[in-house]
């Protein structure tokens, strides 16, 4: 206890966001959102979570933080309920700044949304679903870390994470066609091909600092003889920090931008690249709140994708990825959508030294950077670096060279692990290993 | 004292036993009401199927992760629970007290497995207090509700033991048993003893979600 209150100190009154939400904070406005959040758009569900939490702990070990941090029950699931939630519920609008500070450091960067404790709850209590309507009020109240809230922004104005310009996205896209064109002179980025089977949606981070990904995903696409597409307009951008924000209108505007523009491509179905969060924005959260229970285009993610080439026999293996490997399984396609065998499907294609790491699957640690933790920014990385010792005890003990993970934050976040605890791996995507071990008909021979 | 016997067994156990079926209707009828209103999808996505599969998963011991990582609060658990709600139902004098008041005649446990059922809940109580007090992680969330929940369930099976065996007064004992005993049974739908009704909704709503949308296992 003691520990995440010197923790909560360190960090308090660093981040300009927060403070900025704090010092315009009335106890009208605090009242407004209350009655907004609490009794108008949440119901039975928060309500009979609230009432029959028995407070047996059992949920503790579900998460990384209480892992991490040696059982410091602050860092338990529903430690962080209490310090939360039931805060707000008791003190209503008389909570004081300091207090709503703590509500706010807490909700979005002490939980990745990871959902690993709803599998360790006995009554099947949804912890992450609590602390995402905390974050709505805290949304609702303009106390959202800087740096996430920043992302935000980049969302509304531009329809993408990264600020980037129309004309920078093409000029990526091109670039990259341009690069893999040397390698594969027939290969083309088919740009807002209407009628294509495919339409290929990434994260904004890929052209603004992987654009290789985009080369590679390209030369799997090519290569297996798919008919796809990328958007060159808004709705190319898959990800979604509106929904770890709290801004569920800004959230709902992503994902109907990215579903109309597959629509007016007439496009079969949308594959989306190896990311985590935005695919549970699409498959989780964007389509209940535009009233879909499941999507209005067909949305794989890129797992899927591949498995399916194998199966196909599009994708087939010219040599194996000899280094030693094991696998990560990212909360959101694995907790969230069941992908983890077909990604070991995979793995087993192209990895003949494949080391499972402990445990794994479902009840597979999180990397600590999801749920919009990481874009919280460079105040909060210690604490997610200390968060996440466990996951680094957990990876050391493989003993593998590379670790494979298929989803952005995932990448990002066990990077600041990797150098902290000193592991010694490296970190790969799956288009990584498959652009090199694949077969390439269609490549210059030498 | 005879006034006061007829009157628990009488008008309050009525009562009780009114406030309890009422009280738990309303509850249920509220929530799925709410839910309706307000949390569409619990309504959309549930499926009887995955809901059904995770609370059977639920009620083996030992199947779930989780209740492997704690073996011995597993064991307390369950026998908590399982003699909590059979107690009650199958003791050989509240068979009797049906048969005598109402003609309903059914199974009873031997007064030798109901005594060892009820010292376990006893037991299983001061276990449950024991780690609110001890453990840190229960410890930093237990809140009063918590307590006043305990004692209302370890109260009418502590008088009930002593009443059985005749420890005390006697009549005030077996007065002071069927009063807490009514007082829990109408504290269900009210307290923190509502996850009696509710939990299988719960379990059944995630079951629902990681059944149908995450395609994973919920234990």
């Amino acid at each position: 206890m003691k520990a995440a209150v010197e923790k909560a100190d360190e960090k308090k009154h660093v981040d300009s966001g927060i403070q900025k939400g704090l010092r315009e904070l009335t106890p009208e406005k605090i009242e407004k959102a209350l009655q907004r959040v609490f009794r108008d758009e949440t119901g039975a569900r928060l309500k009979a979570y609230s009432e029959i939490c028995v407070r047996c702990g059992l949920c503790a070990e579900g998460c990384h933080y209480y892992l991490s941090h040696d059982g410091d029950p602050a860092f338990s699931p529903v430690g962080k309920v209490k310090q939360t939630l039931w805060k707000l519920l008791k003190k209503r609008r008389r909570i004081t700044p300091e207090e709503l500070e703590r509500v706010a450091l807490v909700a979005y960067t002490e939980c990745n949304l990871c959902r690993r404790c709803a599998m360790y709850c006995p009554i099947g209590i949804d912890t992450a679903y609590i602390i995402s309507v905390v974050r709505r009020f805290c949304h609702l109240l303009g106390i959202t870390p800087q740096y996430i809230q920043d992302t935000a922004h980049s969302h509304s104005v531009t329809m993408n994470q990264m600020w980037v310009k129309e004309d920078e996205w093409v000029d990526s896209l091109l670039w990259q066609e341009e690069e893999a064109r040397e390698e594969i002179p027939s290969l083309r980025i088919p740009l807002d091909k209407e009628g294509a089977d495919i339409m290929y949606s990434v994260i904004a981070p890929e052209p603004k600092f992987q654009p290789q990904l985009i080369y590679f995903a390209a030369v799997i696409m090519n290569e297996c003889g798919m008919d796809w597409t990328m958007p060159s307009l808004p709705g190319w951008d898959n990800s979604d920090m509106a929904m770890f924000t709290g801004d569920m209108e800004l959230m709902g505007r992503l994902k109907r931008t990215h579903f109309e523009r597959a629509q007016a491509l007439r496009v079969k179905r949308i594959v989306m690249g190896e990311c985590g969060h935005a695919y549970r924005a699409v498959y989780d959260v964007g389509n209940r709140w535009l009233g879909w229970r499941d999507f209005p285009v067909e949305v794989i993610h890129a797992i899927d994708f591949y498995w399916q080439m194998l199966q196909e026999g599009r994708l087939k293996v010219a040599r194996k990825f000899e280094k030693v490997v094991t696998f990560h399984d990212p909360c959101n396609i694995v907790r969230g959508r069941g992908l983890h065998e077909k990604a070991r499907d995979i793995v087993r294609a192209f990895c003949p030294n494949f080391i499972e790491m402990h445990p794994n699957r479902e009840h597979n640690y999180c990397c600590c950077a999801g749920g919009g933790v990481i874009n919280c920014g460079p105040p909060y990385k210690k604490v997610r670096v200390a968060g996440n010792r466990v996951k680094a005890e957990q990876l050391k003990a493989t003993g593998a060279e590379v670790i494979i993970a298929p989803c952005h934050n995932c990448h990002s976040g066990l990077k600041d692990i990797i150098e902290a605890y000193d592991v010694g791996m490296e970190l790969s995507f799956f288009s990584e290993i498959i652009y090199e071990c694949m077969e390439k008909p269609n490549a210059v021979q030498g | 004292m005879h006034a006061v016997y007829g009157f628990v067994v009488g008008p309050l156990a009525w009562i009780a036993f009114a406030v309890f079926i009422l009280g738990s209707i309303w509850k249920v009828t509220t929530m799925v009401r709410s839910a309706k209103a307000k949390d569409g999808q619990v309504l959309a996505y549930w499926d009887f199927t995955y809901a059904l599969r995770s609370i059977a998963h639920w009620s083996v011991p030992f199947w779930p992760v989780n209740s492997r990582r704690h073996p011995f609060m597993t064991i307390v658990t369950f026998t908590f629970h399982i003699c909590l709600v059979l107690v009650p139902i199958f003791l050989l004098a509240h068979v009797m007290l049906w048969d005598y008041y109402h003609g309903i005649r059914f199974f009873s446990f031997s007064e030798g497995v109901a005594d060892v059922m009820t010292v376990l809940v006893l037991l299983s109580c001061l276990f449950f207090a024991g780690r609110r007090m001890l453990l840190r992680e229960v410890r930093y969330v237990t809140t009063a509700m918590d307590w006043v929940v305990l004692v209302v369930v370890f109260l009418p099976f502590f008088t009930g033991f002593l009443a059985y065996h005749q420890i005390g007064p006697y009549r005030v004992m077996i007065i002071l048993h069927i009063l807490f005993g009514e007082i829990m049974l109408a504290a269900i739908p009210f307290t923190g003893l509502s996850h009696m009704l509710l939990a299988p909704l719960s379990r059944g709503y995630i079951g629902s979600e990681f059944g149908g949308v995450r395609k994973a296992r919920d234990w």
